[in-house]
């Protein structure tokens, strides 16, 4: 297995041909440890890895790599998210080595939400670097063994390079450009924003799979199952670079609203179900955001248990 | 040319709530472009003031001068003579006046009449945009004449992030994603080649991270 650049279970997932089927959990907004080991417990066994994110939406929380280290002990792995928002390449440097120190083998590298959506709008962003440029910072690390300036790294962090992309920002005709060129800068593997709006993802991937992107890094879809008309409603309408299909909005608003949960999970499944059979697509992602505890029915309806072990 | 808003009236009033005699001190350079800081808009504050402090039943006298530039010793001596005449001095130039004037008159109070806010210009009658964020390091030509760094909210050089929809920024719909345009621009000259390559990080030593900074003309101190 030397040809590994990490050895972490998601790359070998991938590295086996399996479909992968990766998790996310938010750490809290506080320090309560035992709520959080609770969350993870519910996506053990159901996923391959776990997405820790990093002050998502711009919201304080414990840190991602405090909560990644939690992770490792309770025995998932994580996929340590960190964004550019909030440190400079010193920081992020540091992080990058202690996460590794601590066990940390898989890693995102995003730009961040603006500071402007979260609970401190008053902070000063930092933005020294941005996601491309991340990328191909863990990538130096590991590949070549040195620092951004140069300088050597005694022992070099293995990390599985990870990258997020969006196909529904603006302007589209670029946005697979944009993923080429993440993958250039060192991507391995690819996590999508929350696809809804499925004609345009398979347009989207046909274009990706026509550049040959697929051949070179791993694209996981981006899924997170609707909990309710007005959750469909207010990601259509606020939340940029997300777009909602009117036909699903009226699909959650024609059941009751006790069933729309189930109507939403039903759509997600479907979702994984095409994606287990569509050109270029190496598994998913599941956002099921503060729905951890619905996770080993999600794992379990869609499919994808027993997870494999390689 | 730097762009600055007049501070809040009540903000004003406070600084000056416990002197009778107050110079206001207009700049003829940026602020009296930017409609904010020149005769005129010393006449409108120093009208002002007056009227609010007659309201309160209290007396205020204010002298008013506008001077070339603030930017610029050779005029801050201009105010010699008057400025040790007043319990308060209030400066309508951008941060560099109230600063030139404290350190030319270390004796006297002066506190700032405006919020100095970018470096911009007129994009119509009365509305100013920012376009250089003084990095250091100009790449403008790059990206067609449209600067990521001051007009990208986070700054990004490999644009557009997940957040731009329809044109505009994920920060608000009254922000335009520059990022957008500058796809698009790339997009129509065919030379989308130039996005598809990943940057060094930027050198930010020459941006205000390096610290304050200092530009010296050598030919000049021969003079």
């Amino acid at each position: 297995m030397s040809d590994l650049k990490s050895g972490s279970n998601l790359e070998k997932v991938l590295k086996a041909g399996h479909f992968a089927f990766t998790g996310e959990c938010g750490p809290p907004m506080g320090c309560n440890v035992e709520h959080l080991k609770e969350k993870m417990q519910f996506l053990k066994g159901n996923v391959d890895a776990v997405n820790v994110t990093d002050n998502q939406t711009a919201v304080a929380r414990m840190a991602s790599i405090a909560a990644s280290a939690i992770m490792i002990q309770e025995g998932l792995e994580p996929n340590f998210q960190m964004v550019c928002r909030d440190s400079n390449r010193l920081g992020m440097t540091s992080n990058i080595l202690g996460a590794y120190a601590l066990g940390v083998r898989n890693m995102l590298c995003l730009s961040g939400d603006h500071q402007k959506f979260g609970n401190h709008p008053q902070a000063k962003n930092v933005y020294d670097i941005d996601s491309m440029q991340l990328i191909a910072l863990v990538k130096k690390m590991r590949d070549e063994g040195k620092f951004m300036n140069d300088e050597d790294i005694d022992e070099n962090p293995k990390m599985f390079i990870g990258a997020a992309c969006n196909p529904f920002a603006d302007p589209y005709e670029f946005r697979v450009h944009r993923l080429a060129n993440k993958v250039n800068s060192g991507a391995d593997f690819i996590q999508t924003q929350c696809i809804y709006n499925m004609d345009k993802f398979r347009d989207f991937m046909k274009k990706a799979v026509d550049m040959g992107l697929t051949e070179k890094c791993y694209i996981l879809a981006g899924v997170t199952p609707m909990k309710s008309a007005p959750m469909a409603n207010y990601m259509a309408k606020r939340v940029p670079g997300i777009e909602v299909p009117e036909d699903l909005i009226k699909r959650l608003k024609g059941v009751e609203k006790k069933d729309q949960a189930e109507e939403g999970i039903k759509f997600a499944l479907e979702q994984v179900e095409e994606f287990k059979e569509m050109e270029g697509i190496a598994g998913v992602h599941m956002m099921a955001i503060e729905w951890e505890h619905r996770m080993p029915e999600i794992s379990e309806r869609a499919g994808v248990l027993p997870r494999p072990v390689v | 040319m730097i762009v600055a808003n007049r501070k809040p009236l009540e903000e004003i009033q406070d600084m000056i709530k416990d002197c009778g005699n107050v110079l206001l001190v207009g700049c003829k350079g940026c602020v009296t472009v930017c409609n904010v800081g020149g005769k005129k808009e010393v006449e409108i504050l120093a009208a002002t003031l007056k009227i609010a402090r007659k309201k309160e039943g209290k007396a205020l006298n204010i002298d008013e001068v506008t001077i070339e530039r603030q930017c610029d010793p050779e005029y801050i001596e201009l105010v010699k003579e008057t400025v040790g005449n007043y319990d308060a001095v209030i400066s309508m130039a951008c941060g560099v006046g109230p600063q030139f004037l404290s350190e030319a008159y270390p004796e006297q109070k002066f506190y700032p009449g405006l919020d100095t806010e970018f470096f911009g210009g007129a994009v119509q009658h009365g509305v100013w945009e920012e376009r250089c964020a003084g990095c250091g390091t100009c790449v403008i030509h790059k990206y067609d004449g449209l600067c990521p760094i001051a007009r990208c909210s986070k700054s990004i050089m490999h644009g557009p992030c997940g957040g731009s929809a329809q044109g505009m920024c994920e920060i608000s719909s009254e922000v335009i994603c520059i990022w957008d345009q500058i796809v698009k621009k790339k997009m129509e000259q065919g030379k989308l080649e130039d996005l598809l390559i990943t940057n060094n990080a930027k050198d930010w030593r020459s941006a205000r991270d390096g610290g304050p900074r200092r530009a010296i003309r050598e030919e000049l101190l021969n003079e």
